[in-house]
């Protein structure tokens, strides 16, 4: 079957995959440098107003800039601004390796019931001071969080590692961790007093303003860990994406690495939800933006992913405080309303079916 | 040079038995070994088990191979749709258990493989874009670019056209001889078998019933049998053995 024209198609295709390449690097630059760009606009926002200039300066050199500036800067708003940075990378993972592991579009952290777990652990704390396990009195709610939305992770896990549990089943089974603790929420809303209701609504709406350098330092490393140990299955993952069988037949074992990859990106997800609350929102639409921009070869796809996470809750931290001036409104909210119609967008004007 | 010998070979999912006891002779790199067997025979439950996907009783001996992972496997399954390059779902399969950065080599690996199958045309294309035909070259080319030295094919010409299915076997044959590959195809077309396959064994409800030289194999009381056809063999103007199908049974 070989055409007579070989030898110059061959070359073609060489040419082409490596423009597709550098496409790709170049793209994944460009998200970095917005990334920075919006990073900078974030620190200069708030009730104090700083030049881009000035916010610059107190980055780089902060002894030249007023003792204000640089406490604003470094203590106030960097902390708020990196969280924003950091859980939006850590979702837009989850999001994007459940989506790949579960061959599913609509898989997130949200869907699987994570987020739903750790609104309730949050909410056990906050209507009635349960401590799941004794903490610190700061990280009661974080480490309720954390831990139910673990539970649920391996909940879902352990029943995936049933005969006959398919993908879909997995899916199904999340969906309904989802209303089995909205009616625990539900609940805790219909005892708990109303002070106590107002916070666990204002908690659900996921908010950046409680976010510490202790806090970020725990996701940061926690991020850090995930990343490099998804990279090193990162030909494997992009092979799920064909379908068990085809990766199988590419020696992939397609059980082992769904459960490993699910309880990485678990952690991933509870971390981060745990400190900011459900912003359900980016693991879904940061993997999807990323597949359209950069496709799906993991070596991509995984730090496109992260980039355009970060990117999009970052300017939802911008935005948060823009749009009515002296409030912050929750972060939550922005992405959806800003991020929703964007998306679609994105996804109407797409003519590639990939699913 | 690679050998391979199935010695009561068994498997099945779960309690259900579905091969029971394959013993084959020993067969050689650069043969090409069809599989036949009515649907259902256990032909895709015989190359899982082999490959390593289904634990069982008995042993697939596989002697003299030169690499860690001789045996390569094309489903019937030919994936679903993602966003990747025909070149890319191709470097895929040559880049697994690799380092994430790819080499000049692997790059002439996939092309080399492209070219093989006659599809380097289309490497640039969106896998979801292509047809049913194409998907199946794309699975043989995936499968060709791991440098196999079995190769194991279940129904590689179901979805292609006449002149494919015939470019194809013939591209196999070829490799098997010029790679010193051994090759076996999971095959319906029991006139394919005839022309294209060196050695043939037979499937009936997971057990082996016949297996040797394919002219001896395919003969119309196993066509009878084993497929419910009557038919007749006979030399071709160019003497090949020629199936001609009569009536069902």
């Amino acid at each position: 079957m070989r055409s007579e024209a070989a030898p110059q198609s061959l070359a073609l295709g060489r040419d082409h995959y490596r423009a597709l390449v550098l496409r790709r690097q170049l793209i994944l630059v460009a998200l970095v440098l917005a990334l920075l760009l919006s990073l900078c606009i974030d620190l200069a926002l708030g009730p104090a107003r700083f030049s881009l200039g000035e916010v610059v300066a107190a980055i780089l050199n902060p002894d030249a800039v007023s003792q204000q500036a640089r406490v604003i800067v470094w203590e106030i708003r960097m902390p708020v601004a990196l969280m924003a940075m950091v859980v939006g990378a850590s979702l837009s993972i989850a999001g994007a390796e459940m989506q790949t592991i579960l061959s599913n579009p609509l898989a997130s952290p949200f869907t699987l019931g994570i987020s739903a777990g750790a609104s309730f652990g949050a909410a056990l704390a906050l209507a009635f001071g349960v401590a799941i396990v004794p903490s610190a009195i700061d990280y009661i709610v974080p480490i309720n969080a954390f831990i139910m939305a673990m539970l649920t992770a391996f909940f879902i896990h352990a029943l995936s590692l049933k005969r006959g549990v398919t993908v879909e089943t997995i899916v199904l089974l999340g969906i309904a961790m989802v209303f089995i603790f909205n009616s625990l929420m539900a609940l805790i809303q219909f005892f708990a007093s109303q002070q106590a209701v107002a916070a666990v609504v204002f908690w659900t709406m996921g908010s950046l303003t409680k976010a510490t350098w202790p806090k970020l330092w725990i996701s940061l490393a926690v991020l850090a860990m995930v990343v490099p140990l998804l990279a090193r299955h990162g030909w494997a993952l992009t092979a799920m994406r064909l379908g068990d069988s085809k990766a199988e037949s590419m020696g992939v074992n397609p059980r082992r690495l769904r459960l490993e990859v699910l309880v990485l990106v678990s952690l991933l997800a509870a971390i981060a939800v745990a400190f900011v609350g459900t912003i359900g929102f980016i693991g879904l639409v940061g993997p999807h933006i990323a597949r359209l921009l950069l496709g799906e070869d993991q070596r991509f796809f995984l730090p496109g992913s992260a980039l355009c996470g970060a990117l999009i809750l970052s300017i939802g931290s911008v935005l948060s405080k823009v749009i009515l001036p002296g409030t912050i409104i929750p972060i939550g909210i922005i992405t959806s309303l800003v991020g929703i119609p964007f998306f679609l967008f994105l996804v109407l004007n797409h003519k590639k079916a990939s699913w | 040079m690679v050998t391979l010998q199935l010695d009561r070979l068994s498997a099945g999912y779960g309690r259900r038995q579905i091969l029971t006891e394959v013993s084959t002779p020993r067969f050689e790199g650069g043969q090409v070994v069809a599989l036949l067997g009515p649907n259902a025979a256990g032909k895709s439950t015989l190359f899982r088990r082999i490959f390593g996907l289904l634990k069982g009783g008995g042993e697939a001996r596989i002697d003299g191979a030169t690499t860690a992972r001789p045996v390569a496997y094309m489903p019937q399954d030919t994936g679903v749709n993602a966003i990747l390059t025909v070149y890319e779902s191709v470097l895929l399969a040559r880049m697994q258990g690799r380092r994430l950065n790819v080499q000049p080599e692997d790059l002439a690996e996939v092309e080399q493989a492209l070219d093989e199958l006659g599809i380097a045309s289309l490497s640039e294309r969106d896998i979801g874009d292509l047809s049913g035909g194409q998907r199946q070259l794309l699975s043989a080319a995936q499968a060709l670019v791991q440098r196999p030295e079995i190769l194991l094919l279940d129904e590689p010409t179901s979805a292609l056209d006449l002149n494919r299915q015939i470019s194809l076997l013939s591209i196999l044959r070829r490799l098997a001889r010029e790679r010193e590959m051994l090759i076996m195809i999971a095959l319906h077309d029991l006139g394919h078998a005839l022309r294209f396959t060196d050695k043939a064994m037979v499937l009936e409800n997971g057990r082996l019933i016949a297996c040797g030289p394919t002219a001896e194999v395919v003969t119309p009381e196993l066509v009878r049998d084993v497929y419910r056809v009557t038919a007749r063999i006979e030399p071709c103007s160019q003497g090949q053995p020629q199936l001609i199908v009569e009536a069902a049974v």
